[in-house]
């Protein structure tokens, strides 16, 4: 009695996503490092044949869908923090979402059509 | 709402952002939510640089080296760089601290202190690289 039932309970999970999504996104921004060293920009050809191998293809889209969902977690943070009418901090939600949505339609068609 | 106002404790509230003084993790933890709101911010040029950059059509590849000599992408792009290491130094210390590294006081100022020091040392050491230095 009394007690006022509060959030949406995806505390922990977002909390989870965030560290998996930020360790995968990690590794790859490491592989990509190491890559690049080995020599995988000395060339436009070097660089597209690398990109369109089925391996990198495969931890790109990884990659993609991690940043995706990272930089949901985090931005609809920063509006809940900051905006307090509702309606307008939904329509940010909403906008981020749309954004981020688009954005990673974009980059796994880029890395996928090679 | 009136209940949980009974149930909830006046706290005294400071929230004079000109006079309150942080430490430095402190600093380091907004830094880590401003650069990340930049990269999230930036995201369309990053895609649309990779897109070109990986176009067989010579006059996108043309169009990537004309944008990406401009001095003012260029500053966008040392501030990104700073952006993702400073996310990525800060965010290795936040997997540390879930697994109870550097939790104490004095270690927390110190590994404060290496995620400014080491992001803005390699962010030197890839800018000098950006602007060809090397």
């Amino acid at each position: 009695m009394g007690r006022m039932v509060v959030g949406a309970h995806y505390g922990l999970k977002d909390w989870l996503a965030q560290r998996i999504t930020a360790v995968l996104m990690a590794i790859y921004a490491v592989v990509i490092f190491v890559a690049i060293l080995c020599g995988v920009t000395s060339s436009a050809q070097a660089w597209r044949d690398f990109m369109s191998h089925g391996a990198v293809q495969f931890i790109s889209l990884l990659f993609i869908l991690s940043l995706g969902y990272h930089a949901w977690v985090g931005v609809r943070d920063i509006w809940m923090d900051y905006i307090k009418p509702t309606s307008v901090r939904i329509m940010l939600h909403v906008l981020t979402l749309l954004v981020l949505v688009g954005c990673a339609g974009w980059a796994i068609q880029i890395i996928w059509r090679l | 709402m009136s209940e949980v106002k009974k149930l909830t404790k006046q706290r005294p509230k400071f929230l004079d952002l000109t006079a309150i003084r942080l430490p430095l993790s402190g600093y380091a933890s907004i830094l880590h939510r401003v650069s990340g709101a930049g990269m999230f911010l930036m995201l369309p040029l990053l895609i649309w640089l990779l897109e070109l950059s990986l176009s067989t059509a010579p006059e996108q590849a043309g169009q990537f080296a004309q944008i990406t000599g401009n001095i003012f992408v260029r500053i966008i792009l040392l501030g990104l760089i700073w952006a993702f290491l400073h996310h990525f130094c800060m965010g290795l210390r936040i997997l540390l601290i879930d697994v109870h590294v550097g939790v104490e006081k004095q270690q927390s100022r110190t590994t404060a202190m290496v995620v400014m020091v080491v992001s803005l040392a390699l962010t030197a050491a890839f800018g000098l690289k950006l602007f060809g230095v090397y």
